[in-house]
């Protein structure tokens, strides 16, 4: 038998014995406490193994909490404002004034849906121009009430389609990441899932910028890598091994300041726990930076962001 | 001496996309074989049909910029492989093949010059060069170009011709997007032009950063731009793409890009809009 197998069937096991310890209302603590720890162990023993693309599978899970799942747990007072002014609203890209554990910031969210019907209006978190004109418009109001901004990052990319080419997606993409390096309040970005090219990089001009364990983030996903080198979509796991985009391969390159834990197993597996582990890594770094003015923040930001990159000088 | 230049004219309609490519080529539009002696004197524009040949980065400054003034700035910055990257072949492999087909290090060309007697600092990106795709190197030639502008107090003129940031630099290459952005800022607070000219092809995260925050933002006639390749947007959408979409006059009709100007008028164009911009007396 498999650790993989052994783990599912302990898992099965404490579902069993939860169920008979609720439903009889007996103490069964005694035989859970161990097991539970197995399979703690086991699935901690799983993590360390993933592959690249096991990576990228778990942060696809289904039932991976989305931006608004770690809203609701760590924030009070959150306001959503809507619309670019200009065009529309976006319900792949939303956000607001809220208090994040307490401290005021604004939510900058890419936002997947959480069953069918919501994924589909929110095109999985794929932002039209709209959705990047209203974050730019958000950065305003932060800046001019002096708001922290708190953006998570989960989107495959900006969306594809003949409206958003017509509606210029890569003018509103090239405005936000420029209007973010302009902020003089504190950015602090994550990414909780996906961080897909462009479209992720739009929200993502932190002056820290922080991934959880199982998110990926790189310059296209692994099926567009697949498809451009392989002419085969299928190649994906290749792909994904190449274009080193887990989070302790961006820690090594430098493009993520630190790498958010989560419950072993991954986030979808107890989205308190995980919620925790980001909420506290988020407020501790907007703790960091509440010491420096507008400009040093703005500095700060720039020459993170200008120091970026590998190459060799004659 | 007559017949000779007669035969010479004949030649090319008679042996279409046949020999002597070094005298003459082929419009891919109209068809028309074309002297390479007369597509040079014409900015590489077809005389017949318009057609907007691709350029590389030598070329690009030789029509944009005024004769003999170009001083070349980029070339001691050189690619490495920061992830070891392996698809079909070894990066490495891919880099030294076009470096060697280039004579470049990588996909830019960056200096000073003059347009209309007025100095710019310039970058033209490469797409003879793996696609013109952004790197790290581009990312850096051109932050240093918009940086050199900024402190030599020039403008700053970007010739875009890119499929978009490069793959085998997977996140370095997506942050060049941020950190030419962050160049940029110089010449903003300076309050120095910054114009772009879009070239066949702009797309990807050129289109995403650096190419479409320029003041002034022009394009080549029928050049392709956009975000999202067609061949992408079509797997998506699974629909028909609209006739011209993506195109210059497209986007010039979507309030895209200020301007879609011939190559040919490049120059008197921007030395009349530059001029204007940094008050100044200008004409050549």
């Amino acid at each position: 038998m498999t650790a993989a197998d052994t783990l599912t069937k302990l898992e099965a096991r404490v579902r069993d014995l939860e169920t008979t310890a609720r439903e009889t209302g007996q103490n069964l603590d005694a035989a859970l406490t161990p097991l539970r720890a197995e399979v703690q162990r086991l699935r901690a023993e799983k993590s360390a193994n993933l592959s690249r693309w096991d990576r990228v599978q778990l942060a696809r899970t289904p039932g991976r909490p989305t931006a608004l799942d770690y809203v609701e747990r760590l924030c009070t007072d959150f306001t959503e404002l809507h619309g670019d002014r200009a065009y529309g609203d976006d319900p792949a890209l939303i956000g607001g004034p809220a208090r994040w554990q307490g401290t005021p910031v604004m939510l900058l969210l890419q936002q997947k849906g959480r069953d069918t019907k919501s994924k589909i209006k929110r095109r999985f978190g794929s932002a039209n121009p709209e959705g990047y004109r209203k974050a730019v418009r958000l950065m305003d109001l932060a800046d001019r009430f002096g708001l922290p901004v708190v953006a998570l990052i989960d989107t495959q990319g900006a969306y594809p389609g003949i409206e958003a080419e017509e509606r210029g997606q890569g003018w509103a993409i090239a405005e936000s990441i420029q209007r973010m390096v302009r902020l003089r309040v504190p950015a602090v970005c994550a990414v909780i899932g996906e961080g897909g090219s462009g479209g992720a990089l739009a929200i993502g001009v932190g002056n820290r910028v922080l991934i959880q364990e199982n998110a990926w983030y790189s310059v296209i996903s692994p099926e567009g890598a697949a498809s451009i080198i392989w002419k085969d979509a299928g190649k994906a796991p290749e792909a994904a091994e190449a274009l080193k985009l887990t989070a302790p391969d961006l820690l090594d390159l430098r493009i993520v300041e630190e790498v958010i834990p989560e419950p072993p197993g991954g986030a979808h597996l107890d989205m308190d726990a995980a919620a925790q582990a980001l909420g506290e890594a988020v407020s501790r770094n907007l703790a960091d930076l509440a010491g420096l003015d507008g400009d040093e923040l703005r500095a700060q930001r720039a020459a993170r962001f200008r120091a970026l990159g590998a190459f060799t000088e004659s | 001496m007559a017949l000779d230049r007669f035969f010479r004219r004949r030649r090319p309609q008679q042996q279409a996309g046949a020999d002597l490519p070094d005298l003459w080529t082929q419009c891919p539009q109209c068809k028309e074989g074309l002297y390479n002696r007369d597509l040079e004197a014409a900015s590489f524009v077809c005389p017949k049909c318009g057609h907007h040949f691709r350029l590389d980065a030598q070329k690009r400054l030789d029509v944009l910029l005024d004769e003999g003034s170009f001083r070349p700035q980029s070339g001691r910055v050189h690619p490495t492989d920061p992830l070891n990257f392996q698809d079909t072949e070894p990066y490495p492999a891919r880099l030294a093949r076009a470096q060697a087909k280039t004579g470049r290090p990588d996909a830019v060309l960056t200096g000073t010059g003059t347009i209309g007697g007025l100095p710019v600092t310039v970058a033209a990106m490469d797409f003879t060069f793996s696609g013109g795709s952004m790197g790290s190197v581009v990312g850096e030639e051109i932050a240093r170009a918009a940086e050199h502008a900024a402190r030599a107090g020039t403008p700053f003129v970007l010739v875009a011709a890119s499929g978009g940031a490069r793959m085998q630099e997977s996140a370095l290459s997506l942050m060049q997007m941020a950190k030419t952005t962050v160049a940029l800022e110089g010449l903003a607070a300076r309050g120095l032009p910054y114009i772009s000219i879009l070239s066949d092809p702009t797309t990807g995260g050129v289109t995403a950063s650096f190419a479409t925050i320029a003041d002034v933002i022009l394009a080549e006639p029928g050049a392709l731009i956009g975000f999202a390749g067609p061949r992408v947007i079509q797997q998506t959408i699974r629909q028909h793409l609209p006739e011209g979409f993506q195109r210059a006059e497209f986007l010039l009709d979507h309030g895209m890009v200020d301007d879609v100007v011939d190559r040919r008028e490049h120059r008197a164009y921007l030395t009349r809009l530059l001029g204007v911009l940094t008050r100044q007396e200008v004409g050549a």
